[in-house]
């Protein structure tokens, strides 16, 4: 075949856009190759969608960078074959390689607040590989640019063109991206979590955008991401890859509900869903991926498998077609038989605070603002408006959840009421004792009733103490332990309490997973055996299985301890499973308050219908909601919601209080269940 | 903006004026007596010629009366007069400035000529001979000592070699080059003088070398540390992904983003450089103000000194002014 | 046209190739190190002559098997005083970066953890001296004080400080916003206790690679004060001013030559060994 052959002549409609066969990587290490991705094969048919989900080191991103060959050392592809329309990319001369990266194929990344050259204006960067691989002239690019900032969805594209990627939320930037990708019209488009670093009604519009770029333009895509929600509502098909190996390959619906492979069967059943039975456990599966230096000779998956037979351990399973187009690495289902559903456990004592007493803690037109530097260099000092009157009572006992999107001031609530800030106005009391503006040393005494767990297990735990030492600490600081033996006593007992083993308690921080660091610092939230928990984001860093390990563990100490929770995190399912009542907040406010179940089933204001309807989840019917928060920097008059508002009236206007429409059902909103998402589950 | 830099201003004169406070109290704290310094050992055993030479220079009077004369004079653009060559301060300043913002701006062309290009390619080819050599050069370049990389230089092309000249701005029989700047090269050029103009020229290339050469090991090390950062940048990925050449990705993309930090260091060392002439100066026999410097200190000549560190703290404020205004022409994120 | 299939593992360089690259420069500059340390320490024992016996028969010697690396002017051997002078660049650079950075941690750490006013006018004080050019401020200093390595070093000392107080201070903010910071503080510990368990601790590593890289720096600037004629009395032996000696003497090239060889092979191995602590306490290096 002429490699030189313009692309449309090729018999484009039938041709596979790419045939990836035996993909190996590896990571050459001083200890060693590491194999990434070991031996992955996979097809895209012209205008397909496949997903590829799996956990942070299965190899996922690996594999998209290897079909791009934009691996740097000491990652390098050592095997296999990747074919684009007949082309072998493995095989492209750097010219060749140039020509065709950024024309033909395209990538998208993670992050789109690094992707963009921060120098350089947005124009620049959208036309410059237009010019540079000759599609465009420079003049008939700007025109282009401009028409794909606006068909990105992105308001006034000729002001965008012109300005600078600083001047831009994540959401736009992550449009200016995707304009980028396509603007030399590729065949195919990869996506590396694309959205994960946006907010969910963010990330609803960006995949909102991927989806018709696929059905307008038949732009093929590949969508990297660790959330099977993200992939089921824009890909066809999926495959999932465990150490480096796809092990179930399907359509995405199937693998949803009926997964072969248990560590797909573990994946979907892990994350907990907004319409999930009240009161269920997570179905977690213990242990970690097997070390990438040295698989297991059987399946790679047998050490953790609930399923595994005796062939499992010995011999490493092909991947298999367990029914008509779809394929399983698994000895179990080879047969097409199918993976039993979890088992639903027996619903949970119902969890009912003890009836009005004095609360736990209690936060009455909680304000606070920070003074930020200067605008740029030259302008004045301004004022973030992080939290802007928020009441909140905690009884003893309860799990109080906190949602929202970032720079909504959850974090900084919890930092209020924990006292690591100083309210700007307000009065927060801790069983009735005022701790508003209490100096350090009066906190001091109260610090052991209360712990906290943060949301980065890196960054939460001192580099330089071994787990023994940074549990102990508190303990002898608070004298409740008298010597180091007997410190040294409770530590283990604490460890044990949180499933960390006891011979782990010299090691440092660095030795563990983040899930086990955040077992840690859980241990350490408990360690001076308080009554309230502040827990901010505490799984939104780890990976859903560790995430469902964790939450069960917090579940599970609530019942055994008594604990009561603050629980700050962005993810509406997991609060919906973790807590009794939950408080939706925007813009340093909240809007919306409740009982987990109810507020979820039948939202009453119409941010928390966007928010619940944004969630990815199959079978959801969604209302995009357009626009972004509006900056914390200048609070808007009236209803802060009201710019984004769909059922927004003059009356909104006037800020709308936190009334009690319903018995425990607050809401700050003058048309309360004026606005319901169409068509939505029961 | 216009606000910011008046602000900056008048922030600069303050720590000026404060700079001088400290060094006025500094000459009168510490025991070394200039008048020991200056009448040697035999006159300054007579009790009334001691007294007598005090009173002329003011030496008598309180601490804060003499810093507020000092203020006065300042106010009226006089620095007072030397002790030692018995000359207003500032003409001894004006006479020796040229010759050393003359070296040390020559220096700092070299530095940046040579550590910019050398960081970058270190950065590109990482791990490379390449980058082995830039490391060897900035190695040495930070780690010899000028006054000797100075004597080290004159002994090889000077002393050994001949091609060279020796010591001085120009040949001792010629006359110097007469103009407005008192800039050698460029009162030749100015005047046509082609002759004299090599022969300044000749006599810069070696304390020219010998003065940038820690500059350049700084800024090779920074201009590589810089673009590596910004190499691995995401940005950098996207460029990659874009399939644009790899020029274009190195000097479009990511070195605007290094420059940064560079340019900080570059302000911070051409204001040393002009401190740092003091040892050149002395080995290269340079008429500039390094050896003004070094003079005035060995005769304890208070105001010269007060004088100079002005002159020269007033030229690192504004370096640093400078240098916080090109943050914004670098960086659009500092703009607005 | 096939696919082409390239099956084969890359072998890893060799170990040591690898080990040399990462570890190399850190080694040459703990050995050069150690060396002129021991230098230091043994110097009596070492030199082959006492290091002010003058032999004014044999003045201006050329490096011969009597006198390794000639002798000067007034017949000195120029090994022994280079030996002995090892003592005075490191006593003097070890101890203008060790009490220079005492002084500059304590006031940057005060001056983050007060914060407010306290922290202002530490700042702008720190700021004032950081205005003056060092060598220059020095200089006058030292020549104000009188000739003498000591006053040489107070005058150092002067304008060393501020740039480890501005260091400090940034470390100390940055750290006072971790996360394992604030879990101390919701954990209710004592600042003092946080100070000296966590943040102190987490700082150590940018400050050793700085003071490592500065000694080198500080012995570079005491020889320069010394060359000047600023920094010892006459007869004791110090490479800055056996440089200055030498100077005039093109013809006798050893006289300043092997002192200022002296001076860069100790700064080479601070550079070295600040070089080599960096790579191997930054994470990102560690792993290639």
């Amino acid at each position: 075949m002429d490699m030189a052959q313009p692309e449309h002549v090729t018999a484009a409609s039938t041709q596979p856009v790419l045939e990836v066969e035996d993909l190996r990587t590896v990571f050459l290490t001083d200890d060693g190759a590491v194999r990434a991705v070991d031996g992955v094969s996979f097809t895209v048919g012209p205008g397909e969608t496949l997903g590829i989900v799996g956990e942070s080191g299965s190899g996922k991103s690996v594999t998209a960078l290897s079909l791009m060959r934009l691996l740097e050392e000491p990652a390098r592809i050592i095997g296999g074959s990747v074919r684009f329309q007949g082309r072998d990319v493995l095989a492209m001369r750097p010219d060749e390689l140039r020509g065709w990266r950024g024309d033909r194929a395209a990538m998208v990344f993670q992050d789109p607040m690094t992707g963009l050259n921060p120098v350089l204006r947005i124009l620049r960067q959208v036309t410059e590989h237009m010019v540079s691989h000759g599609r465009q002239s420079p003049a008939t690019a700007r025109v282009r640019a401009v028409e794909l900032l606006r068909r990105m969805g992105i308001a006034a594209p000729e002001r965008a063109a012109a300005s600078f990627p600083h001047q831009f939320s994540g959401g736009m930037r992550q449009r200016v991206m995707l304009a980028i990708g396509v603007a030399n019209d590729p065949v195919l488009l990869i996506a590396d979590e694309p959205t994960t670093a946006l907010d969910v009604t963010i990330q609803a519009q960006i995949l909102d955008l991927l989806r018709s770029l696929n059905e307008e333009f038949g732009t093929a895509i590949v969508l990297i991401s660790h959330d099977l929600g993200v992939i089921g509502t824009v890909c066809r098909r999926v495959a999932v890859m465990y150490a480096g190996e796809i092990v179930e390959e399907a359509a995405t619906e199937a693998v949803l509900t009926d997964p072969r492979h248990p560590y797909a069967w573990a994946l979907v059943n892990a994350v907990p869903r907004l319409d999930s039975p009240a009161g269920a456990r997570l179905t977690s599966i213990e242990g970690a991926p097997p070390n990438a230096l040295d698989p297991p000779p059987g399946c790679r998956f047998a050490p953790r498998c609930p399923f595994k037979i005796a062939r499992c351990d010995t011999d490493h399973p092909p991947l298999m077609e367990v029914a008509p187009g779809r394929r399983a690495r698994c000895w179990v289902t080879a047969d097409g038989r199918r993976l039993p559903a979890p088992p639903i456990p027996a619903q949970a004592a119902p969890r009912s605070a003890a009836p009005e007493e004095r609360p736990l803690l209690e936060a009455e037109g909680l304000v606070k603002h920070f003074a930020v530097g200067r605008d740029g260099f030259f302008g004045a000092s301004r004022i973030v408006h992080a939290v802007n009157g928020v009441d909140l009572r905690l009884r003893r006992g309860e799990a109080l959840g906190i949602v929202g999107e970032s720079g909504c001031g959850k974090s900084t609530l919890a930092r209020l009421v924990t006292r690591l800030h100083e309210p700007t106005a307000g009065r927060i009391r801790f069983e009735g004792q005022d701790i508003t503006h209490a100096s350090p040393a009066e906190m001091r005494p109260l610090r052991p009733r209360m712990g906290m767990v943060f949301q980065d297990p890196y960054a939460s735990l001192n580099p330089r103490m071994t787990v023994a030492d940074a549990l102990a600490e508190p303990l002898l600081a608070h004298r409740r332990a008298a010597t180091r033996a007997e410190a040294r006593e409770r530590v283990l007992k604490l460890m044990a309490t949180v499933g960390l083993k006891p011979e782990w308690a010299s090691r440092f921080p660095h030795e563990f997973s983040g899930g086990q660091r955040q077992r840690i610092s859980i241990a350490r939230s408990l360690a001076l055996q308080p009554d309230l928990v502040v827990a901010d984001e505490p799984v939104s860093a780890l990976d859903v299985n560790v995430q469902a390990q964790v939450l069960n563990l917090m579940l599970e100490l609530r019942e055994r301890l008594g604990l009561s929770y603050l629980f700050i995190a962005h993810d509406l399912a997991v609060v919906r499973a973790f807590c009794d009542r939950v408080a939706v907040m925007y813009l340093g406010r909240i809007v919306e308050q409740g009982p987990a179940l109810d507020i979820f089933a039948q939202p009453l204001h119409p941010y928390t219908v966007a928010l619940t309807s944004a969630v990815p989840e199959a079978g959801r019917e969604r209302v995009i909601l357009g626009g972004e928060p509006p900056s914390t920097l200048s609070l808007p008059t009236g209803c802060a919601f009201r710019g984004r508002c769909p059922v927004a009236r003059p009356a909104c206007e006037v800020p709308p209080p936190l009334a009690e429409i319903a018995p425990g059902r607050l809401v700050a909103c003058h048309f309360p269940g004026s606005f319901s998402r169409p068509g939505h589950l029961s | 903006m216009l606000r910011y830099i008046a602000t900056r201003l008048a922030a600069a004169v303050v720590m000026a004026v404060l700079a001088s406070l400290v060094i006025f109290l500094i000459s009168a704290l510490v025991p070394g007596d200039p008048v020991l310094a200056q009448l040697g050992d035999i006159a300054a055993s007579d009790p009334a010629t001691v007294l007598e030479w005090r009173a002329k220079w003011g030496l008598d009077l309180p601490l804060w009366e003499r810093y507020g004369i000092f203020l006065n004079g300042l106010a009226h653009g006089d620095l007072g007069i030397s002790i030692a060559t018995r000359r207003p301060v500032l003409e001894d300043i004006a006479q020796y400035a040229p010759a050393t913002l003359e070296l040390a701006t020559v220096s700092f062309l070299l530095a940046i000529g040579v550590g910019i290009p050398l960081g970058i390619a270190a950065a590109v080819w990482r791990d490379s001979w390449v980058d082995s050599a830039a490391r060897i050069v900035s190695l040495l370049g930070v780690s010899s000592p000028t006054f000797w990389l100075a004597f080290i230089m004159l002994a090889i092309f000077y002393g050994w070699l001949g091609w060279a000249p020796g010591p001085g701005r120009i040949d001792p029989i010629a006359f110097p080059p007469e103009g407005p700047t008192g800039l050698f090269l460029i009162d030749a050029a100015l005047a046509g003088d082609w002759e004299g103009w090599h022969d300044a020229a000749a006599h810069l290339v070696l304390p020219a070398v010998v003065l940038a050469a820690a500059t350049i090991g700084l800024i090779t090390r920074t201009t590589r540390a810089a673009m590596l950062d910004s190499l691995g940048q995401d940005y950098v990925r996207v460029a990659r992904a874009k399939g644009l050449r790899a020029q274009v990705i190195v000097l479009r993309h990511a070195l605007p983003n290094a420059l940064v930090p560079v340019v900080t260091l570059g302000g911070l060392a051409y204001a040393n450089l002009l401190a740092g002439a003091v040892m050149t100066e002395t080995v290269f026999s340079w008429p500039g103000l390094g050896r003004y410097t070094f003079r005035s200190a060995a005769a304890l000549d208070f105001p010269a000194i007060i004088g100079i560190t002005m002159v020269v703290s007033a030229t690192y404020l504004l370096v640093n002014l400078a240098v916080d205004l090109s943050y914004a022409a670098l960086d659009p994120r500092v703009r607005r | 046209m096939s696919a082409t299939q390239i099956v084969l593992m890359p072998a890893p360089r060799p170990r040591w190739r690898r080990r040399l690259r990462r570890y190399g420069p850190a080694w040459a500059g703990s050995a050069l190190v150690l060396l002129w340390l021991l230098v230091a320490l043994l110097a009596s024992w070492i030199s082959p002559y006492p290091p002010d016996a003058q032999d004014i028969v044999h003045r201006l010697a050329e490096p011969s098997a009597t006198h390794w690396l000639g002798t000067d002017v007034l017949g000195r051997d120029v090994l022994s005083r280079l030996l002995h002078g090892a003592r005075l660049s490191l006593l003097a650079g070890f101890t203008v970066v060790l009490l220079g950075a005492a002084i500059g941690i304590a006031v940057g750490v005060v001056a983050a953890w007060s914060r407010g006013l306290v922290d202002e006018a530490l700042m702008r004080f720190t700021d004032l001296v950081l205005c003056f050019p060092p060598i220059i401020l020095a200089l006058a200093i030292a020549a104000a004080l009188g000739i003498g390595a000591t006053n040489t070093i107070l005058a150092m000392l002067v304008v060393w400080w501020p740039k480890f107080a501005r260091l400090a201070r940034a470390l100390a903010l940055v750290q006072r916003s971790q996360e394992y910071v604030e879990a101390a503080t919701v954990l209710g510990l004592r600042p003092i206790r946080i100070l000296g368990r966590h943040i102190l601790p987490n700082t150590f590593g940018p400050l050793a690679v700085l003071l490592t890289l500065d000694l080198g720096n500080a012995i570079l600037t005491f020889a320069g004060l010394s060359f000047l004629g600023l920094g010892v009395v006459p007869p004791t032996p110090e490479w800055g001013s056996m440089v200055a000696e030498g100077r005039e003497l093109v013809e006798q090239w050893w006289v300043a030559t092997f002192p200022g060889l002296a001076i860069l092979t100790v700064v080479v191995g601070f550079n070295f060994l600040g070089d080599g602590l960096r790579d191997w306490l930054d994470p990102k290096t560690r792993s290639r």
